[in-house]
């Protein structure tokens, strides 16, 4: 896993509410068996138009948030399907954390053991990035893991919560099934214990 | 001294494995359910990293999601899908895995199929991964869905890591009026708590209206908790429950399942023992249930209007009300009852089991789907679709007009072929109606078999209760 130390990135709005993994990617996304190009399939419904052509309306497709690998996302991101597809395809679009208000859980989990950082602000902070983000395209933020700290375009910061282990492990670059195989024994000594 | 603990508790406390500071849990997971779609990844990352299925025992395959229901020959999926299935059946194959794959007689989907082999009993850790594997929580088991990164480190180590969740006590009181079922129940909860209302949390279901139920709409109800934002939803087991289980394939057998109920009684939550947030909800005033909106939380009884975004103070509440109208082409105040339906959908993990074609095909005996209704009857497993034979109740849908097909996800998912085209109206029994799900441009309407069968007939959107 690639680790996360501090992002220093523009920001693309994508505030809807409730975004479910299938408008993250749409289930014909997920024939692959691996995962590479499921960028093809990202927010497909809405980054492009019934005929086929991409949709200027949507913010994805605007020229002044090109290159940015931050997500503002809306309330409650990522519910539905537990598809991991939905990181994989964030992340092929550049994406290297996402901002939002709060996360479905399995989403959340899903992004964090991909070195995806899911970053839940609060409901000011996010009003306050949204209307930046409409404004002036151009903004940057930074976000710092080990500080667990936002500092917005202007100077003023914030903090968001995460728990400590999945801090270091992404701090560091570690898959966190590197943990659990070094627990062998005690899994072994368990399923003994328990008749398993 | 004994603690009072939840049904939760209990089961999570005698699964923890390692809890060391600073670390999410080490959790024993006794059942792995895999499937097609979110596997092929995680075999590859087995393989890269040279490891093994450390208990392929407590894992068990099939194929589901993908998988044609007009034949069971995969050579009639798309390319792509097809190369998937074959996947399955080389991973399975390599990694000594049993799979239910298209010549089982006992393939179905994953959250049908695992109950009806007895695989999911009470007690038990259960993960697969996908979202629904919350309908196992039916049996008392601890069930949740997974990612695909966390499907190889359970294939790796039998283990997940995991933080403990909160728990939420859903309570049911009273008894359910005729027309009324278990999926209005679970959609009126998700449309007052709203669909992350359960974030973080567990849910367990309790209360008389819970317990008169039978199983399989036990599973209905358990089924949905990820609507509602609920990381699992479980009931506590009881004679209903055992009566289940006993004499299926993998059920413990003779003493062993003595010996086994009487500790599977000792799992219900303890007299005294509290939840992080409790939920009372009246069962005899519930009306059937329907969806218009684009998240199973926008839902209302089916007598009522569609709301009227002007009405919502909150703006971002508004603003999703007004899209999910806008692509649903719905007017605020308007009737749902009477509005024109296309497709009717019986089928998925949350309503394609024997009890809801039994249901089914009671209302439709007698009775034809309206002229411009195209109805899709697909059975949750081939053990359900043969029951279904036996009974004659596929007569019975094919008589009123509806298409009968082989087991699998089919037109919940629309991966494989069965789908709706755009701008297509459906009433599904399946779980979700977000944008698309049912097909590009597709508009979905969940409800329960009875109101999807009454709007069949009349080909708009019918209150059973009219037919009863
Ligand atoms: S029936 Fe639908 S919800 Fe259930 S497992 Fe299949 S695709 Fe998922």
């Amino acid at each position: 896993m690639q680790s996360f130390t501090t992002l220093t990135s523009t920001f693309i709005p994508v505030p809807f509410n409730d975004v479910d993994t299938d408008q993250i990617i749409p289930a014909e996304y997920l024939k692959v068996t691996s995962k590479d190009g499921l960028v093809e399939g990202l927010f497909q419904r809405w980054r492009y138009r019934p005929d086929g052509t991409p949709d200027p309306a949507f913010p994805l497709n605007q020229p002044e948030y090109q290159g940015a690998q931050i997500l503002l996302a809306g309330d409650n991101f990522g519910c539905g399907s537990s598809r991991e597809h939905a990181p994989w395809a964030l992340q092929g679009w550049g994406f290297k954390a996402i901002i939002s208000t709060s996360f479905a859980d399995i989403f959340r989990n899903n992004a964090l053991k991909n070195g995806l950082l899911p970053v839940a602000v609060d409901a000011e902070t996010h009003e306050q990035l949204l209307e930046m983000s409409t404004e002036s395209p151009q903004l940057q933020l930074t976000i710092d893991l080990a500080t667990q700290m936002v500092t917005l375009p202007g100077g003023r910061t914030t903090t968001f919560p995460i728990d400590h282990f999945s801090k270091t492990c992404l701090l560091e670059g570690l898959d966190q099934l590197g943990y659990l195989l070094k627990q062998a024994e005690r899994i072994a000594e368990y399923e003994q214990a328990m008749g398993k | 001294m004994n603690q009072v603990k939840t049904l939760f508790e209990k089961i999570w406390d005698t699964h923890v494995v390692v809890d060391e500071p600073g670390s999410p849990s080490v959790l024993y997971i006794d059942l792995h359910l895999v499937h097609e779609v979110t596997s092929p990844q995680a075999f590859t990352g087995l393989r890269a990293k040279g490891l093994k299925v450390r208990r392929p025992d407590r894992t068990v395959a099939t194929m589901d999601h993908s998988t044609p229901t007009k034949s069971l020959s995969i050579d009639l999926s798309d390319m792509m899908a097809a190369n998937q299935l074959r996947q399955l059946e080389t991973n399975c194959a390599e990694f000594g895995i049993p799979l239910y794959g298209m010549d089982s007689p006992e393939r179905g989907i994953v959250h049908v199929m695992g109950p009806e082999l007895g695989l999911t009993q009470p007690g038990m850790t259960i993960v697969c991964g996908d979202s629904h594997t919350s309908t196992h929580g039916a049996f008392g088991s601890l069930a949740f869905g997974i990612g695909t990164s966390e499907v190889e480190h359970v294939l790796a180590t039998q283990c997940l890591l995991q933080t403990r969740p909160r728990t939420f006590n859903v309570h049911y009181t009273g008894q359910l009026r005729t027309g009324v079922t278990a999926k209005d129940m679970i959609l009126a909860l998700i449309a007052r708590i709203g669909i992350g209302g359960g974030t973080g949390h567990v849910f367990e279901y309790t209360g008389e209206a819970v317990r008169s139920l039978s199983m399989e709409a036990r599973m209905t109800l358990c089924n949905m908790s990820i609507e509602g934002g609920g990381r699992a939803g479980m009931i506590a087991p009881d004679d209903t429950t055992f009566e289940f289980v006993a004499g299926r394939p993998f059920a413990p057998k003779g003493a062993a399942w003595d010996k086994t109920v009487a500790h599977w009684r000792t799992l219900p939550t303890d007299e005294g023992a509290t939840y992080d947030r409790e939920i009372t909800i009246d069962v005899a005033v519930l009306e059937p249930m329907i969806t218009y909106g684009t998240n199973p939380g926008m839902g209302v009884a089916i007598s009522q209007p569609i709301p009227d975004p002007a009405q919502e103070a909150d703006t971002t509440r508004r603003s999703s009300l007004e899209k999910a109208l806008g692509y649903m082409d719905l007017r605020p105040g308007q009737p749902l009852l009477g509005h024109k339906v296309d497709v009717v959908f019986l089928g998925s993990c949350t309503n394609s089991r024997i009890t809801d074609l039994r249901q089914a095909a009671d209302l439709l005996r007698g009775r034809k789907i309206a002229d411009n209704v195209r109805m899709l009857v697909v059975p949750g497993s081939e053990q359900v679709r043969r029951q279904a034979e036996a009974e004659g109740l596929d007569r019975i849908f094919r008589e009123a007009g509806a298409e009968w097909r082989f087991a699998g996800c089919s037109m919940c998912i629309a991966m494989n072929g069965d789908e709706l085209q755009p701008g297509q109206y459906a009433v599904s029994t399946s779980n979700r109606n977000f944008e698309g799900r049912q097909g590009k441009g597709g508009r979905t309407f969940l409800a329960s078999p009875l109101t999807a069968v009454a709007s069949a007939v009349n080909g708009t959107i019918t209150d059973p209760r009219s037919f009863l």
